[in-house]
């Protein structure tokens, strides 16, 4: 399998990632080089094996249902490109 | 004492102990050092406010009687690590004036143990790449040069930073993090120590997050008995990171110097690589013998999947990243791009500006293999194959304690001479990646050098939660190679 420039621009935009149109096509060929080298994966026998989903086998913890941080929209605000008091700016998406 | 930055971490912890130096003389020594190796660009940031601010408090709890394992002793903190207070810039643009308003649990961990913080150390940015060369800071230079030559090399990565001022007498020891061998590459081509422990040995929390069922932090320091402190004092079970482990963790200092007799160490036969270099393959050897010398029994083990490691890596990773990086939005944190048009103008310009190219080219890659038609063929393949390299591991352990095998295909590389071509750089983690892949503890200890007087790395894998046995062989193995070979110091001019 191997991307085209229309895929590539297609997965940069479901990133949200701006690649500049002059990048596309190096890009696609950077893409490509990796790809074929995954393709290799192919060659494996995987019938029947289950997918491995969690580093080391463990039961997922449960705990108790209940506020453990405290109200800090103060500390969460300090690091907002463009914060008002305890609000996150955005362009506005509602004409 | 005459250089006090030339003391191993537990060295300096003894000579604290016995009241012959202060955390502050020492603390001093090491901002001094740091000073007059600025060329080497191994911090992005130094705290000698708050080094000394904990030295004098280390001080004072020592004079009381107080101290604690790791009283008063300077290390550098990978700058993936939140820090409260502390910019923490993941080597990343997009991050670079991040103020994290809470720590991470593993550097916690350590300033709770009594340690001293030196500053924030380089990586590859988000730790993604294995020379410290993608980095938004420029690339780290590593202390070590070819003997005759002035040619800059790598440090190794990502944690290039952590391996540079530790072999440099930077810091007594580094945390840094591995998940695809960025603790134990940089260890291996810098004659430093270095051990990824089991995934969920040590706490997630506050590390930026790369790939999480791969990401694990640890320590890089000069000699295992220093990894070991280290790590006994950063691995804790976390209710914050809810894949840590509750298993308790030993003293593995206590048990260092219990020798190898009657030991099995496996040698994998597919680890034999073409185009590894001979002097890697020469010191390979030399490791099966020392250990066999020392009373351990060599037995030929296979690990059948290992040449698809890294490829099932370049999908998990890649994958696992893209979803993580999501979160670099331009409005929460981070860099945000001038006048935008709208919401996703906004979204995508600040992410194309502040992420670095590789960085670009794995979340393309990740949302590639996620995406619909192609996530069976990629991604769920992957999971599979990750599956058997796992299996490969278990089955070896019927026959063996401890696997060695070298830890890279060759010594540090040039600056640049790898960036070309991806798949050329990717291929330095052959011999680390697998160990990520089944989430097992990994340590590498330096064993000699080539003709060019370079450090060369060997590599032990153990099996999950027995860091205790790999601490023991990784002491059997530095005992045999005697490693004293140091860099000049030529960047003091």
């Amino acid at each position: 399998m191997s991307v085209d420039k229309d895929t590539v621009r297609r997965i940069a935009r479901l990133a949200r990632l701006k690649i500049e149109e002059e990048r596309v096509e190096p890009m696609m060929a950077e893409l490509n080089g990796i790809l074929d080298w995954i393709e290799q994966l192919k060659e494996v026998d995987v019938s029947g094996v289950e997918p491995m989903t969690s580093a080391v086998a463990h039961n997922l913890k449960m705990r108790e249902d209940v506020v453990t941080e405290p109200n800090n929209a103060d500390a969460l605000m300090v690091n907002a490109p463009g914060g008002e008091d305890h609000f996150f700016v955005v362009p506005k998406v509602v004409e | 004492m005459s250089d006090l930055t030339e003391l191993t971490l537990a060295e300096a912890r003894d000579a604290i102990a016995s009241k012959k130096v202060s955390s502050r003389e020492l603390t001093q020594g090491f901002l001094k050092a740091m000073e007059e190796a600025r060329v080497l660009n191994a911090y992005i940031t130094e705290t000698p406010e708050i080094a000394l601010a904990m030295a004098d408090a280390s001080d004072k709890r020592i004079a009381a009687g107080e101290a604690r394992p790791m009283e008063g002793l300077p290390v550098g903190i990978k700058d993936l690590y939140c820090t409260k207070g502390v910019k923490t810039t993941a080597a990343s643009k997009i991050i670079a004036d991040y103020v994290p308003q809470y720590e991470s649990t593993v550097s916690q961990n350590l300033w709770d143990n009594g340690a001293v913080m030196l500053g924030k150390l380089s990586c590859d940015e988000f730790a993604m790449g294995s020379s410290n060369e993608t980095s938004a800071f420029g690339p780290v230079i590593s202390p070590w040069r070819a003997k005759g030559s002035t040619a800059q090399l790598v440090p190794g990565g990502s944690s290039g930073g952590s391996s540079c001022a530790v072999a440099a007498r930077l810091a007594l020891g580094a945390t840094a993090s591995d998940t695809g061998g960025s603790i134990r590459t940089p260890a291996a081509v810098t004659g430093t120590t270095g051990i990824k422990p089991t995934y969920g040995r040590c706490s997630r929390y506050g590390i930026v997050a790369f790939a999480s069922s791969l990401d694990q932090a640890g320590p890089i320091s000069s000699t295992v008995r220093d990894c070991a402190i280290m790590l006994k004092a950063m691995a804790s079970v976390d209710p914050k990171d809810s894949t840590s482990v509750d298993i308790p963790v030993p003293d593995y200092e206590a048990g260092l110097e219990g020798g190898v007799k009657g030991l099995r160490i496996g040698i994998p036969k597919e680890y034999r690589l073409e185009g590894t270099a001979p002097e890697i393959t020469a010191i390979w050897e030399k490791g099966v013998e020392w250990l066999k010398a020392q009373g351990a029994e060599i037995v030929d083990i296979s690990l059948p999947h290992t040449k698809y490691a890294l490829p099932t890596y370049y999908i998990i990773a890649p994958a696992e990243c893209s979803s993580n990086l999501a979160r670099y939005d331009g409005v929460r944190y981070g860099h945000r791009a001038a006048d935008p048009k709208d919401l996703i103008d906004l979204y995508e310009r600040s992410r194309g500006e502040g992420f670095g190219a590789e960085v670009r080219r794995r979340i393309l890659i990740g949302t590639y293999v996620l995406s619909a038609g192609y996530y069976d063929a990629y991604y769920l393949r992957a999971q599979k194959v990750r599956a058997l390299i796992a299996r490969d591991f278990t089955e070896a352990y019927k026959k063996c304690d401890v696997i060695l095998t070298p830890a890279t295909p060759a010594p540090a590389f040039a600056i640049g001479e790898k960036v070309a071509d991806p798949i050329t750089m990717y291929l330095y983690d052959v011999f680390t990646v697998t160990v990520n892949l089944a989430g097992l503890p990994s340590l590498v200890v330096p064993a000699g050098v080539n003709d060019a007087g370079l450090p060369l790395g060997l590599q032990l894998i153990g099996k999950a939660f027995d860091e205790a046995t790999l601490f023991r062989a990784g002491r059997a193995l530095e005992i045999a190679a005697e490693f004293k070979a140091k860099p000049e110091k030529w960047w003091r001019g």
